[in-house]
């Protein structure tokens, strides 16, 4: 892995802009202190920390999209209910999952799955996996 | 240009700012309009009026044509409203007959814009200033004697530097401890950051001063019970609480402990060792004499008869005292956060995490030879509890935790130099002198930073080992990792007893909820309330250099006032027209500061206790009271000339700026070059209590389209009752505007803080807005509104 160079560009401004407008979050008041992840219940599974998934949004990166701790997070409200800047983590999540959601792109279509594949499948599995514009 | 030789002779000065008026507003036009106002004698511009050049002007002009009273339309008042005052003063003039129309911050700057319609409204503001200067009172700046006492509030570090102060410098103090010994949290403390002192080797000395100096009247174990009055003149109540120990016979020698049953946690130990129901506070303790805690005492006897002195007495009585000082100083510190409300962290959960301070008494223990427990080999310092935390209330960092937590964390380090000590931090913040330093030495000993904020403390054994969750936010890692002891490095807030101090003084809070001082750049230790002042932890987290400096500035600034035997008292204070007072003393009851009195059946006001908000004005159904400087006659003249050349179709409204919190935020709206409705106009008030219910109906009916009156926040007002004063006055208009079918929606009250900037436009938008939809009141209907008025407003007491 090599050490990437970050431009501060206009996009990434924007790309921080949209994530706050549909979160309702002000994104540049973390302060990285960490207690989110610290917290995180699903952190040893995440690609990313909390943290660094917020930082990145500060930055305007939009590469977090490439990355998998959102899908993880479990709207358990842990890293809300204490982050010390009142900031609502799960709502950051939530806005950067519907990014992809809002693109409507099913990753399975039903009528590929087998009768066998449907039986053994888990109900809550089929729905997520189209879930589009639930939020 | 009217030259009215016997009114007064006005000279209106329009200034350009250098620019930041004049390439808005069109100067040369506001100055023409000016000269044409009745008894404006002359009427110029300047580039600069606050310079020589612009002084030397008005000065010139008083001695040449005779001037006796000015307009400077120039910035905001509170910017430069001293140095004209100063100009007219060495002129030989009042310097309460200037006034400032605000062309800068509340015309051009916000209305930057609108350059036609900026000039309009400068117009209105200048003929707005030129009515309420035109019957100005020649006021003198006046004095008050004052006295060389002083009451110390608080037996800290604070309380006792400015005690020592004072008592040099000649003054008489009486220093309050409410409990047995002086020393305050510094006694409790191992060592200071940076020099690495041994903290009760360097205060014990000046703890021994303060019952040396002959200037000091110390009362330890005294509460205060009571203060009233004023700067001058502060009545104080206090209780000094039983000891049931002869101080001038007890020797200290410890039997009487030797024999006692009793035993509870010693809080000056931070519950660490125990002592028994009669004790000495701690061994440098002072005064040095044993006391009995009468919460704990069983009246056993034992240490009567242990007594070899007769110091004992078990049927002490507590002691009521009072004195009178002209000054106070406020000291009354911090306590230390109460980490059981971070639940996260399990503190008297698990017996391995401690507070900073419980660190701090071990660590002494430990050096004197005689440990409380041993920490173990791995410690945590976990920083932040209690400080720059949303979640429980608390924004602010306490600022020494970081210092103090490396101070521990080096000497664990140096005392076990085989130990790990971590310290996890949100932000490291060494600002102060060495600070950056001594961090760096406490790296190079070994001393391990981590950056980030511990997310919870767990353990399987309560009395066993603590594991602790965070992420290091460096390296993106979440640790997990177990540690002998976890130090939680807790922060500081004001402390319990000094509500009850506040409550009594009528002092202001912060934000933060520690004392609000004056002005948070030039009058630092000075409070809302005149003679009060501020030293130490009280007005803020401070470490021991900044609370010791803050104590010297404290006194300094006490003495400023008492040294000459006089102190300034502004002139601005409530009156009565003793001819019009019926002597109904209804204004007696409305005053909360209790400064009006009957004398001979007419109302009478204290000018020491008058805080000169003016809301006893409301009270008086005959006019007879009334306020210097912001007079009924000046305030309508000024309501009435900004209203004058309101033309069909345009609407305006008034908005009633206090001067502590409103109109300085109308000033900052104006610096940042926010924009708000031009049809408004901003009228400076002492507070929003002095626009009575009979003003707000009279500027109704002078055609302004609705009323808006900005008031601080109760809770940072100078004048803490104003809010419901404005409320009271609100109900009583309200009714009249129903009754008349005016819709009460054209009044409005808001309370503000100073930062409030997009409240301050929005309320002034919409208001304006309203009134555009609303349209002009009926002429009809403003005629009834002022019909009257005294029935309406107080009823048929005084159709007499």
């Amino acid at each position: 892995m090599k050490i990437k160079k970050l431009d501060l560009s206009e996009e990434n401004v924007e790309f921080l802009v949209k994530i706050s407008d549909l979160s309702g979050e002000t994104v540049t008041l973390c302060e990285q202190c960490g207690t989110c992840s610290g917290s995180c219940p699903m952190v040893s599974e995440m690609d990313i920390t909390p943290s660094q998934m917020v930082r990145m949004v500060q930055l305007g990166e939009s590469e977090v999209m490439d990355t998998k701790a959102m899908w993880l997070c479990a709207s358990c409200f842990t890293c809300t209910v204490r982050c010390p800047r009142g900031l609502d983590l799960s709502k950051i999540a939530e806005a950067l999952r519907q990014i992809t959601l809002r693109k409507a792109v099913d990753y399975i279509d039903i009528r590929d799955l087998s009768k066998d594949e449907m039986k053994r499948l888990p109900q809550i599995a089929l729905i997520s996996a189209m879930r589009k514009f639930t939020g | 240009m009217a030259d009215d030789n016997n009114g007064p002779r006005i000279g209106v000065y329009v200034c350009h700012c250098g620019g930041n008026i004049s390439e808005v507003v069109d100067v040369d036009q506001v100055r023409d309009f000016a000269g044409e106002l009745d008894n404006v004698v002359l009427s110029k511009d300047n580039t600069h009026m606050c310079s020589d050049i612009g002084q030397q002007l008005i000065l010139d002009d008083i001695k040449e044509h005779n001037i006796d009273k000015v307009i400077v339309a120039a910035c905001s008042p509170q910017f430069q409203g001293e140095t004209f005052m100063d100009v007219l003063e060495k002129a030989g003039l009042s310097p309460y007959v200037v006034r400032m129309a605000n062309l800068r911050e509340q015309c051009a700057w916000p209305h930057f814009n609108h350059p036609d319609l900026a000039t309009q409204k400068a117009k209105v503001l200048v003929n707005g200033a030129v009515a309420n200067v035109r019957n100005s009172e020649a006021l003198e700046r006046q004095s008050m004697t004052i006295g060389k006492k002083v009451l110390v509030i608080g037996g800290g570090i604070a309380g006792i530097q400015a005690s020592l102060d004072l008592g040099d410098a000649g003054f008489e103090v009486y220093l309050v401890e409410k409990d047995p010994s002086i020393g305050g949290h510094m006694a409790q403390l191992s060592r200071t950051f940076p020099t690495e002192d041994c903290s009760a080797c360097i205060l014990s000395p000046k703890m021994a001063d303060v019952p040396a100096n002959e200037n000091i009247n110390l009362l330890t174990y005294t509460e205060i019970d009571d203060i009233e009055g004023y700067i001058g003149n502060f009545k104080v109540t206090a209780t000094k609480k039983a000891r049931y120990v002869d101080m001038d016979k007890c020797v200290a020698c410890g039997d009487c402990e030797k024999v006692c049953p009793i035993s509870v946690p010693d809080e000056f130990q931070e519950g660490l060792r125990n002592h028994p129901a009669i004790y000495a506070p701690f061994d440098f303790a002072v005064p040095h004499r044993n006391l009995i805690d009468d919460t704990l005492c069983v009246r056993c006897g034992n240490c009567v008869d242990a007594c070899k002195e007769d110091a004992i007495n078990l049927d002490d009585e507590p002691e009521q005292i009072e004195f009178t000082v002209d000054t106070i100083i406020v000291a009354t510190g911090y306590d230390v956060f109460d980490p059981s409300e971070k639940k996260v962290y399990g503190y008297g959960k698990y017996k391995n995490v401690i507070t900073a301070m419980e660190m701090e008494r071990m660590i002494v223990a430990g050096a004197e030879g005689n440990p409380i427990r041993n920490p173990g080999k791995k410690i945590a310092f976990v920083q932040c509890v209690g400080s720059r935390d949303e979640q429980i209330g608390r924004e602010y960092c306490s600022r020494v935790c970081c210092m103090y937590a490396t101070k521990m964390a080096s000497l664990l380090k140096h005392s076990g130099p085989h130990r790990d000590v971590y310290i996890f931090y949100t932000d490291l913040r060494a600002f102060g002198k060495g600070f950056e330093e001594y961090y760096k030495r406490a790296q190079n000993m070994g001393v391990k930073f981590i950056r980030g904020r511990v997310a919870e403390a767990l353990a399987d054994d309560p009395e066993g080992r603590v594991t602790l969750k965070v992420e290091d936010t460096l390296t993106r890692r979440i640790i997990e990792s177990d540690f002998d002891t976890v130090v939680l490095s807790t922060g500081i807030g004001l402390s319990k007893s000094t509500d009850k101090v506040a409550d009594m003084l009528r002092l202001a809070k912060s934000e933060d909820g520690f004392l609000k001082e004056a002005h948070p750049k030039f009058k630092p230790v000075d409070t809302n309330i005149e003679g009060v002042f501020l030293a130490g932890t009280v007005q803020g987290p401070k470490d021991i250099p900044d609370t010791v400096a803050q104590a010297s500035a404290a006194s300094s600034r006490a003495i400023r006032l008492m040294n000459r035997g006089e102190y300034p008292i502004e002139p601005i204070v409530a009156f009565a027209h003793e001819e019009m007072c019926d002597g109904c003393e209804l204004c007696v009851a409305a005053c909360p500061l209790n400064a009006i009195s009957m004398a001979e059946g007419k109302a009478e006001v204290n000018d020491a206790l008058c805080l000169g908000c003016g809301s006893c004005l409301s009270s008086c159904p005959t006019d007879a009271l009334d306020l210097h400087m912001y007079t009924n006659t000046q305030m309508l003249d000024e309501v009435t000339n900004a209203l004058k050349d309101k033309k069909e179709g345009e609407t305006r409204i008034l908005v009633f700026a206090d001067d502590t919190c409103t109109y300085r935020l109308a000033d900052s709206v104006g610096t940042a070059k926010m924009s708000y409705a031009t049809d408004s106009v901003i009228i400076r008030v002492p507070s929003g209590s002095r626009v009575t219910p009979k003003l707000m109906l009279q500027s109704l009916a002078l055609g302004a389209d609705g009323i808006f009156i900005g008031e601080c926040e109760d809770r940072t007002s100078p004048f803490p009752h104003s809010g419901e004063a404005i409320r009271e006055n609100f109900d009583a208009v309200t009714r009249i505007l129903e009754e008349e079918g005016v819709s009460p929606e054209r009044i409005r009250f808001v309370s503000f803080v100073t930062v409030m900037l997009g409240g301050f436009v929005n309320n002034v938008d919409s208001l304006v807005r309203l009134a555009k939809d609303l349209g002009p009141i009926p002429e009809d209907k403003r005629e009834a509104l002022v019909k009257d008025l005294n029935a309406k407003l107080f009823g048929v007491r005084t159709q007499a």
